[in-house]
């Protein structure tokens, strides 16, 4: 690439746990190619940057934001707006940015309970009664940024031009993304249209799962850590193992029922799903061999977290958000934001 | 309505109806016909057969506003497509396991059965689950996502991945992709 200016390259973790940074460094050799291919502008993870070196570049100078993470705290969103503005193609990449993830569960809890537990609980040594956005941090200028009612999806703040699933993705589909971003860019190749998900198929993990399906009755849930011997072949879910494949889009190539454990939906409900725990409910009340609201209630007590069942990746993006003692919390101090 | 009344308009419950052609639907024009009277808050939406009610049509219900969610359907053994209303009977005890969750009260969403003749009884029922919704106050997920400062309206992805958005690149698109981006304050 001698001569000519090569595409700007950033990636930033908003609210997440950072495994999206490590997964897009570990596209193996891979790797190579992205650092000759792009000028990475600003990585957090691999490298210093100061956020005012960021504010300084031109509107519309990266030409590929990958942003990883929700968006709870003030800086966030602060974040989200100021790469929005300074970036071409801005991607929702992995889970937590495109539906909420783990962290989007505490859309369950107000946030005051959070910051509680966080920060005043036995366990932690907090003197001055810190919390966020509420007072000066004493080792500097700063202060703690403010944490919102809610945890939004990044497309809740700020138009995406694309969401890549996964928690986190899978190497192959971060390859072959970097692939089509780096070929849209250099002007060889069409991006799907704005809004589109990359990185997944159209179908289901379970098209993708090589396990046996006979008839899929099942008669009740088990959890997995309670059966001494499971049928390697036959499918989890005809075993009594609440396992979301059959809801769940298809891209990891069902990698967790093929190591012989339930897929817990980390790829996002699957194409057209308007609510991805909906989707699930349905596909589970299908299957479920109840003919009366008794037997429908004894299988369902073998389901020992439904929220989490159904919704552990998508609260945060699905028809409802967040419960209503969080939402509760965002007219008043909250709501900032 | 006299003006006494404006400066605080009493509370009226709105709850969605879905009520299955073949048997709920006709209970509650039956009970029009014969002059039965039931609680105008019930907005009836009319499916071919109950087990057509998938559980997003009862989430988007609440999240646009509605106060609570009738189900109704034929009673067990009498549904016009074999049993799909046990179908809608799984559906919704599942679902009821996830609302207490998001802070819903079981009595904003419920499931009746009635026959194509039970019009007395069905209105009845309505009138019984708008009085429940009524003492239990407005459930106002709309004003409650507003307030959160999410962003609605035009401009917003749909909940949920698009349909048909991962097949191959379309010629072109990349244009879309590169329009000056919406930031929102
Ligand atoms: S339900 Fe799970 S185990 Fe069964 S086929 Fe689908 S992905 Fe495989
Ligand atoms: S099987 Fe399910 S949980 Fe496991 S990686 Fe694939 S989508 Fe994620
Ligand atoms: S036809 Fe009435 S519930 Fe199926």
């Amino acid at each position: 690439m001698s001569g000519e200016a090569r595409p700007t390259f950033a990636m930033y973790g908003a609210g997440s746990c950072g495994g999206c940074d490590i997964a897009v460094l570990n596209v193996h050799e891979k790797i190579l190619e992205i650092g000759a291919a792009f000028e990475v502008v600003l990585w957090p993870v691999v490298m210093d940057a100061k956020y005012r070196d960021l504010e300084a570049r031109p509107d519309s100078s990266i030409d590929l934001t990958l942003f990883s993470g929700g968006i709870r705290t003030d800086e966030n969103a602060d974040l989200a707006r100021l790469l929005r503005r300074k970036t071409k193609l801005l991607v929702a990449f992995g889970s937590c940015a495109g539906e909420g993830c783990i962290p989007g569960l505490a859309n369950l809890t107000p946030p005051a309970e959070i910051l509680d537990t966080v920060y005043e609980t036995v366990s932690t040594e907090n003197p001055d009664h810190l919390r966020p956005g509420t007072q000066p941090n004493p080792g500097g200028p700063g202060q703690l940024a403010g944490f919102a009612a809610v945890l939004r999806t990044l497309d809740q703040v700020v138009d995406v031009d694309y969401f890549v699933p996964g928690c986190p993705p899978e190497s192959p589909r971060i390859a072959e993304v970097l692939d089509l971003a780096l070929a849209a860019l250099r002007g060889g190749e069409d991006l799907p249209p704005r809004g589109a998900v990359l990185g997944a198929g159209e179908s289901t993990v379970c098209d993708e799962c090589a396990r046996t399906r006979n008839v899929k009755q099942i008669a009740g849930f088990r959890r997995i850590q309670e059966i001494d011997h499971l049928d390697p072949t036959l499918c989890l879910l005809e075993q009594g193992i609440p396992c979301n494949g059959a809801a769940t889009a298809s891209g990891c190539g069902a990698l967790c029922p093929t190591a012989g454990a339930q897929c817990v939906g980390c790829y996002g409900p699957v194409a057209g799903a308007i609510d991805g725990g909906a989707r699930l409910m349905s596909a589970f009340a299908s299957v479920a061999q109840a003919r009366t609201a008794e037997e429908m209630d004894r299988i369902l007590d073998g389901l020992v977290d439904p929220i989490g069942q159904f919704y552990r990746f998508g609260l945060a993006k699905s028809l409802l958000r967040a419960s209503r003692s969080a939402w509760a919390a965002a007219g008043g101090e909250w709501g900032r934001r | 309505m006299s003006g006494e009344q404006v400066a605080s308009e009493p509370f009226e419950p709105v709850v969605i109806g879905f009520t299955c052609n073949w048997c709920s639907y006709r209970a509650a024009d039956l009970a029009g016909t014969a002059r039965i009277k039931y609680a105008p808050n019930v907005r009836l939406i009319r499916l071919m057969c109950s087990g057509r009610l998938d559980p997003t049509f009862i989430l988007d219900a609440l999240a646009r506003g509605a106060d609570g969610v009738l189900i109704s359907g034929c009673h067990p053994g009498e549904c016009h497509y074999v049993d799909q209303n046990l179908n809608t009977l799984r559906r919704f005890r599942m679902l009821e396991r996830i609302l207490p969750a998001l802070g819903i009260e079981p009595q904003r969403v419920q499931l009746v059965w009635a026959s194509a003749a039970e019009g007395t009884q069905l209105a009845h029922e309505i009138d019984r689950m708008v009085e429940e919704v009524r003492g239990l106050g407005p459930l106002d997920w709309p004003a409650r996502m507003a307030a959160a400062g999410g962003r609605t309206g035009p401009g917003v992805s749909p909940v949920g991945w698009p349909a048909g958005s991962r097949g191959e690149p379309e010629p072109g698109a990349i244009k879309g992709a590169t329009e000056p981006p919406g930031v929102h304050a």
